[in-house]
């Protein structure tokens, strides 16, 4: 066990998560490189005791694996994840148990984290017999009340013996806590903790939570995809996108003067609540692409609106712009003409080809540069030299520059722009 | 999103959409499919996909072109952006503004989101435990609410100007025996023993505004 002067309470670097992707087993035998969801992949953040840290993103850009990464629910890839300074990252079970009554996590569903066959009571004391910390059945009794009286659940000697289809969404997120908070932990990773409940009674639990991280001095680490409950809650946040963080910093800053073009899209895009504020918005096209084969360079180059030609462009980006031009009834009968069905495109990597009759080679190559005019000025100076090789058409892109986060104005944020 | 079936093709919903309530031919009704497919911006060349291959936003637009291929007066949305991402969410909530806009039709918009009733509506009705609270232009309810539900609600809402928490105290009644009386009246702070025993009925309180309290005058 290495031990390293460190003030941060969690230190986590260059995290990694992929998972294999489960194919059919006739493939799995006989493919040989295999496919992964890069779930999380290079991610770096360290939380100081007694802070709120926002993990922020859209579904699927890995912030639950990440907040469960951290507390070995899940196995890391690669990278490291130290806890007091402790390197956790493949630490033994038995070892990692002692240290588990100091982590603790809350989970999303309510409902899904309760056993329906467990009283209320039990499942609060649950963490204290499976620690050893309290055997006699009256020892336990006596703390759960305490706990359930702190979270507000009270009268808890009736809520005791009452089990969880007996009682509401927000007492049973209530129960959760509790027994999250009765290990007495110094770090709790709450994961979307109110997204299920009932927007009249989000506050209520938010505000428990609050109290709590007073009262005992609790480090979180709050997983949302709600910016607004994050910007209310959080110190510092990361906003993440597609596995990797794209920009951290106080959370005050990071709403005020957004710097990655992703942040600036993403609080753009909440619904305001007040209807003298309706504006136009600039919205990023398109949707998160798969985690299976992320783009290359900055993973939001292909739906970014401030996007540069070094950004990432592949050879796969001119055949989405090739399917986007087919939702032009126009250009798409005259594209279908001159350059036939998508499906004869093969992208790989910075490279995309097509197989072309000789005598038509010329032709397509001149409406392929047409085209390349007609495309969005970062996709169309990305393209290094459009060829011709053995009856092939063949697109190939500039080498992206490489990316790193930079600090800019007192924060980290990954983006070619600074 | 889950309303397409899995085993159909995009062309084959509209084709029976469209040959169900108008007699025109699959040519016909699949020139028809097509340009409802590209004002919602999905490719032509995808029309014989099935709906798994199409992304949660992407299906929805699909949903949409499916709804206004017969150029329908009135269509309802039913929480039309709840499971998608915020950014996919102000995308489809802008094509829906933007066919208001152009085609003159009319929308239901059904939704728990007061931000996008904000963004997208002209009118709103607020519900509670299955009756309609209040009634009124989003104008009048966002910045004059009238029901005490309403302004609780208004103010329950975590958005990104919010300084500090509110919440309704209780929890949603049950609805085998809902409340008697106004129905709110048990986590109403301002309740009367009227309230408890008098349905409230729904009165007009401005030009274009309607409650049901009892008590609506003293919040005017």
């Amino acid at each position: 066990m290495e031990q390293t002067p460190s003030k941060s309470l969690l230190e986590v670097e260059n995290l990694r998560v992929y998972f294999p992707v489960k194919g059919p087993l006739i493939e799995r035998l006989f493919q040989r490189n295999k496919n992964f969801v890069h779930a999380v992949d290079g991610v770096s953040f360290a939380l100081k005791p007694g802070e709120i840290f926002g993990l922020v993103g859209e579904s699927g850009c890995g912030k639950t694996t990440t907040g469960r990464a951290v507390l070995r629910l899940l196995d890391p890839t690669s990278g490291s994840i130290k806890f007091e300074g402790i390197n956790i990252t493949r630490l033994k079970e038995e070892r990692l148990r002692l240290l588990r009554t100091r982590m603790q996590i809350i989970f999303q569903d309510p409902h899904a984290s309760l056993n329906p066959a467990m009283s209320i009571g039990r499942a609060i004391g649950h963490p204290l017999k499976i620690h050893g910390l309290a055997w006699r059945e009256e020892d336990v009794k006596k703390e759960v009340l305490v706990a359930m009286r702190e979270v507000g659940l009270t009268p808890e000697e009736q809520l005791y013996d009452m089990y969880p289809s007996d009682v509401s969404g927000g007492q049973k997120q209530r129960a959760v806590i509790a027994r999250a908070m009765i290990l007495k932990p110094q770090l709790i990773v709450a994961d979307e903790p109110v997204a299920m409940l009932d927007m009249s009674i989000r506050a209520k639990v938010l505000g428990l939570m609050l109290d709590l991280k007073k009262k005992y001095n609790l480090t979180y680490l709050f997983i949302t995809h709600d910016l607004a409950t994050a910007k209310f809650l959080c110190d510092r946040i990361a906003i993440m996108y597609l596995g990797r963080i794209v920009e951290t910093g106080l959370a005050s800053e990071i709403y005020k003067d957004p710097k990655h073009p992703y942040t600036r899209a993403l609080l753009q895009a909440i619904p305001v609540p007040d209807p003298r504020r309706r504006s136009p918005k600039i919205l990023p096209k398109g949707e998160v692409p798969d985690a299976i084969f992320p783009p290359m360079g900055c993973r939001f180059h292909p739906r970014c609106p401030a996007v540069l030609p070094t950004c990432g462009w592949e050879g796969r980006d001119f055949v989405d712009y090739l399917e986007e031009r087919r939702t032009d009834l126009e250009k798409a009968k005259v594209d279908e003409i001159n350059l036939g069905p998508l499906e004869l495109w093969r992208a790989r990597g910075l490279v995309v080809e097509r197989p072309c009759e000789p005598e038509r080679v010329r032709a397509i190559t001149e409406y392929v540069k047409s085209i390349l005019n007609e495309a969005p000025t970062p996709l169309a100076q990305a393209v290094e030299r459009v060829k011709n090789v053995e009856n092939k058409l063949v697109i190939e892109f500039r080498v992206p520059d490489p990316l790193a986060p930079k600090e800019v104005e007192r924060r980290l944020v990954e983006c070619l722009l600074y | 999103m889950t309303r397409l079936n899995p085993l159909m093709t995009i062309e084959n919903h509209f084709i029976e959409t469209i040959r169900e309530h108008q007699r025109v031919s699959r040519q016909e009704a699949l020139a028809r499919a097509e340009t409802a497919l590209a004002s919602m911006r999905v490719p032509k060349s995808r029309i014989q996909n099935y709906p798994h291959e199409f992304s949660g936003g992407m299906r929805q637009r699909i949903m949409i072109a499916l709804a206004l291929v017969l150029n329908p007066s009135l269509l309802v949305a039913d929480e039309p952006t709840t499971s998608l991402d915020v950014i996919v969410e102000a995308q489809i909530l802008e094509i829906l503004e933007d066919l208001k806009r152009r085609y003159k039709m009319s929308l239901l918009l059904i939704t728990h989101n007061l931000g996008i009733v904000a963004e997208v509506c002209d009118r709103v009705a607020v519900f509670y435990a299955g009756k309609i609270v209040e009634i009124g232009s989003v104008d009048d309810i966002f910045n004059r609410p009238v029901h005490p539900y309403t302004r609780l609600l208004l103010q329950s809402i975590i958005h990104l100007s919010t300084k500090e928490l509110h919440s309704i105290d209780g929890v949603p009644p049950d609805l085998v025996s809902p409340p008697s009386g106004c129905r709110f009246h048990p986590r109403c702070p301002y309740a009367q023993p009227m309230c408890r025993e008098k349905i409230p009925p729904l009165e007009q309180f401005r030009p274009d505004q309607l409650a049901a309290c009892h008590f609506g005058k003293d919040f005017l």
